[in-house]
């Protein structure tokens, strides 16, 4: 019985932490290719959304995630013409991102559903049980109790990684985080590539945002993502703009809100409220321990123009 | 065979012929050293020939072959490379994957899915690298690596990149002397090999260590070929041939002398010992009522004294006493005070805030003291809107209000207003660097003679410039620096351009200097 506990919790913590991991790795790809991207936010609301709402039209969770993704793209876009194309602020830019993405979407759930804050209940994405791996005693109920879409966050980790850092394509997208003007003279076009990259970062969070709707609620409320954009950039950060250390900075966020809820449902000893800060307080005290300002691409925030 | 021909290249900045029908032949698998003063059209002739800029009229030949060089694409694709002083490397990059950045085979799928191959890159890089001796480590992060090898990877990644005709433009300025010698090293080597290299320098022992042939500049046209080979072997063909390269270079034209010498009286700047940067300790006094002129090439130290005499350098070593006053630990704001003022020689960072008004600009310095401040929290807008407009007119400054921001300017007049405001100053002295650049002849002139008026009613100059010419006209007396030292001091109306030019590339002093 206490061992079952604990492997609820290591569920738990994994159900907690997809929701990060995928808009982590689009905040990396785009800060690598040079664009802070601090509209992950507002990118996952709208894939939320997109996919809530494609979901409920057509009674298919796997469309509403394909519906996701292209809204999230679509907000990476419109982020990629104001940094990228127009070379707006990135800080002023994302923002605008973040209050749009939260403004909308809650504007739109009366329009779709007619009723206020709260959409109806949907179809979500139903786990997917290992053949063999679910029987295996002790791990083998995480692998009854997890979806096509927590594979995916880690198989998605990989292949970032991949590209990012073993291919030349990931060879051009950092060098023009690092040093878009060296990138530009090895005749990179740069513009493209950031508008690539940031366009893709769009998609990434739109699947950490529709994740909470499809998978993990079932449903889609105005502003369900309750900060985890900002969570999923600050394991990025924390992770140092890498692939691996971010993807275990977003299962250590995951942990700690899961222990969280288990804390508060096996004791009354601590004030909820307080539980309920602890991944943020655990991102604010790794943000301002382990993080030098080195680690950060050195281009990054900074737009690019040919003099 | 010619690797390069340029026939009659001619390319015009506004007035100014920066290339006046130039004709340059450079043999395949030879060393060209191009020579000449600053703004003598080097520069502009070598951007043509990297299809940076398009000349007005004139025509390329590579190898025999007329090209069209549109883009610097088209010269890498013609096989013309070119390291530039300013680096273009990432330097949180390995040296390998800067030279394989851009550059793999294959279309966009290609380059997302395949394992890019550094290791094999690593190999090849480590092969050219002793070959020509370049010795750089393949694996090393550019960001560890000092100027000279990250000048090295620079040539290594022209290379890469297929260049069989190399430029190279001042590529020792920032070099230390054996840096520069593991360069030449390089250069040998590559030239050896059959690579062409042209050579854009104004220090003549590296013309004649490296060079088979030189041609010489002035004022945008070509002046003067010369072939070094005799001058390897003979010591006194060499002097005789470094005497005449110099002269080619700055011109025979006595340069016009001072109308009125001046009286020199107190010393209103002394500098005992003073070094920082590349400023090695160095004594130097101007008197109230003279010009120093100080002449040399680029980046022999002139930055750093300025910098120093202002206040925003910290000095290694010495001592400034400003009209009586120690200032040596004080910063710009106490030495203004003292009677300092200053034309920046970058006007962009240094003497205007690009974003405000003219009139904005013209209150510099001026925000803390009456006139324009009544005490500490106010400062009239409508004195300083005055002052503008005086200035504006007492300096021919085309405007048009004062409101305006200072980039509705010219260059030209953004430097006349710049002028007029440190002369409101009503300065002890004057530290003028290159304070007529961007002004045409007249412009020129009147600073020349607000200079002299200054100097005339008891103030001290210090005349830092590029151009010999102005700095023989106008100053009283003059130093020239090189290798951040004072190398020679000579009175304005005794001074010999020849010996000037010797000073200044540091070329070694044939008998008629001695």
């Amino acid at each position: 019985m206490n061992d079952l506990l604990t492997m609820a919790v290591v569920v738990s913590a994994l159900h907690l932490a997809v929701p990060l991991i995928y808009p982590a790795l689009g905040g990396l790809i785009s800060e690598r290719s040079g664009v802070m991207n601090i509209g992950l936010e507002g990118m996952m609301l709208v894939g939320a959304f997109t996919g809530t709402a494609f979901a409920y039209a057509t009674g298919s969770p796997w469309l509403g995630l394909l519906a996701a993704l292209a809204g999230g793209l679509l907000a990476g876009a419109l982020l990629a013409v104001l940094c990228v194309t127009l070379r707006a602020d990135q800080v002023v830019a994302a923002t605008a991102i973040n209050l749009l993405g939260a403004g909308l979407t809650a504007a739109f759930v009366p329009i779709v559903w007619n009723v206020d804050g709260t959409s109806p209940p949907v179809h979500k994405l139903t786990a997917w049980t290992v053949p063999l791996l679910a029987d295996l005693p002790g791990i083998g109920v995480i692998f009854s109790s997890l979806t096509a879409l927590d594979y995916g966050a880690f198989l998605a980790a990989l292949a970032v990684w991949w590209v990012l850092f073993r291919t030349d394509a990931g060879l051009r997208l950092r060098a023009c985080g690092e040093s878009p003007e060296a990138a530009d003279s090895a005749g990179v076009p740069v513009l493209r590539t950031r508008f690539l990259a940031v366009t893709m970062s769009g998609a990434f969070a739109a699947a950490g945002g529709v994740y909470l709707s499809l998978v993990s609620i079932g449903l889609f409320q105005a502003s369900m993502t309750q900060g985890r954009g900002y969570l999923a950039l600050a394991a990025m950060i924390f992770g140092k703009w890498r692939v691996w250390p971010a993807l275990l900075a977003c299962l250590l966020f995951g942990l700690a809100d899961a222990v969280q809820l288990r804390l508060q449902i096996a004791s009354t000893l601590f004030p909820s409220e307080l539980l309920l800060a602890l991944p943020y307080l655990l991102a604010l005290l790794a943000l301002a321990t382990f993080v030098g300002r080195a680690s950060a691409p050195a281009a990054v925030g900074r737009p690019f123009a040919r003099t | 065979m010619a690797a390069i021909r340029l026939i009659g290249v001619t390319k015009t900045y506004g007035q100014v012929r920066a290339n006046d029908d130039v004709h340059l032949t450079v043999e395949a698998g030879s060393v060209h050293g191009l020579l000449g003063e600053n703004g003598a059209g080097k520069s502009t002739l070598m951007k043509i020939l990297f299809g940076m800029t398009r000349p007005d009229a004139g025509s390329v030949e590579v190898d025999g072959v007329p090209v069209r060089l549109r883009s610097s694409a088209d010269a890498v694709t013609a096989g013309i490379g070119m390291v530039q002083q300013h680096f273009s490397l990432v330097e949180s990059y390995t040296v390998t994957e800067n030279l394989v950045l851009g550059r793999s085979p294959g279309g966009p799928l290609r380059r997302l899915t395949h394992r890019l191959d550094l290791d094999g890159a690593a190999q090849q890089v480590t092969e050219m690298s002793d070959r020509f001796g370049f010795r750089i480590d393949p694996h090393a992060r550019v960001s560890t690596l000092a100027v000279g090898a990250r000048q090295r990877v620079e040539i290594l990644k022209a290379l890469w990149s297929g260049t069989r005709i190399l430029i190279l433009d001042e590529p020792t300025a920032a070099l230390a002397p054996p840096e520069a010698a593991e360069l030449f090293t390089v250069l040998r080597r590559l030239r050896d090999d059959g690579t062409t290299i042209i050579l854009i320098s104004h220090k003549m022992p590296e013309v004649f260590d490296l060079c088979d042939r030189v041609s010489v500049l002035r004022d945008g046209r070509v002046v003067g070929h010369r072939d070094l080979g005799p001058a390897h072997a003979d010591e006194s063909a060499r002097r005789r041939l470094e005497a005449e390269l110099v002269r080619l270079m700055i011109g025979r034209d006595q340069p016009e002398r001072p109308h009125r010498p001046g009286e020199p009286g107190e010393p209103v700047l002394v500098a005992r010992n003073l070094g920082g940067g590349r400023l090695h300790p160095t004594d130097l006094t101007v008197h109230a009522g003279e010009i120093l002129g100080v002449a040399g090439v680029e980046g022999n130290g002139q930055t750093e004294l300025v910098e120093l005499l202002v206040g925003v350098r910290r000095a290694d070593s010495g001592t400034i006493e400003l009209d009586g006053h120690d200032v040596t630990r004080t910063g710009p704001g106490v030495r203004l005070r003292h009677g300092l003022a200053h034309i920046a020689e970058d006007r962009h960072t240094a003497a205007v805030a690009e974003r405000m008004s003219i009139a904005a600009n013209t209150a510099l310095g001026f925000t803390d003291t009456p006139p324009l401040a009544r005490g500490r929290w106010w400062l009239s807008a409508k004195r300083t809107a005055r002052l503008a407009d005086a200035l504006i007119r007492r300096h021919a400054v085309r405007a048009g209000t004062t409101s305006d921001p200072v980039t509705s300017l010219s260059g030209g007049n953004q430097q006349k207003l710049v002028v007029g405001r440190e002369l409101a100053r009503a300065p002890r002295l004057m530290l003028a660097v290159q304070p007529t650049r961007g002004l045409d002849v007249g412009a020129a002139g009147a600073v020349h003679e607000a200079l002299l008026a200054l100097r005339d009613a008891g103030a001290g100059v210090l005349l830092v410039s590029l151009d010999l010419t102005e700095v023989m006209s106008v100053s009283d007396r003059i130093i020239v620096l090189s290798g951040g030292r004072i190398v020679g001091e000579t009175p304005a109306r005794d001074a010999d351009p020849d010996l000037l030019g010797i000073w200044m590339t540091g070329a070694r002093p044939t008998e008629a200097a001695a």
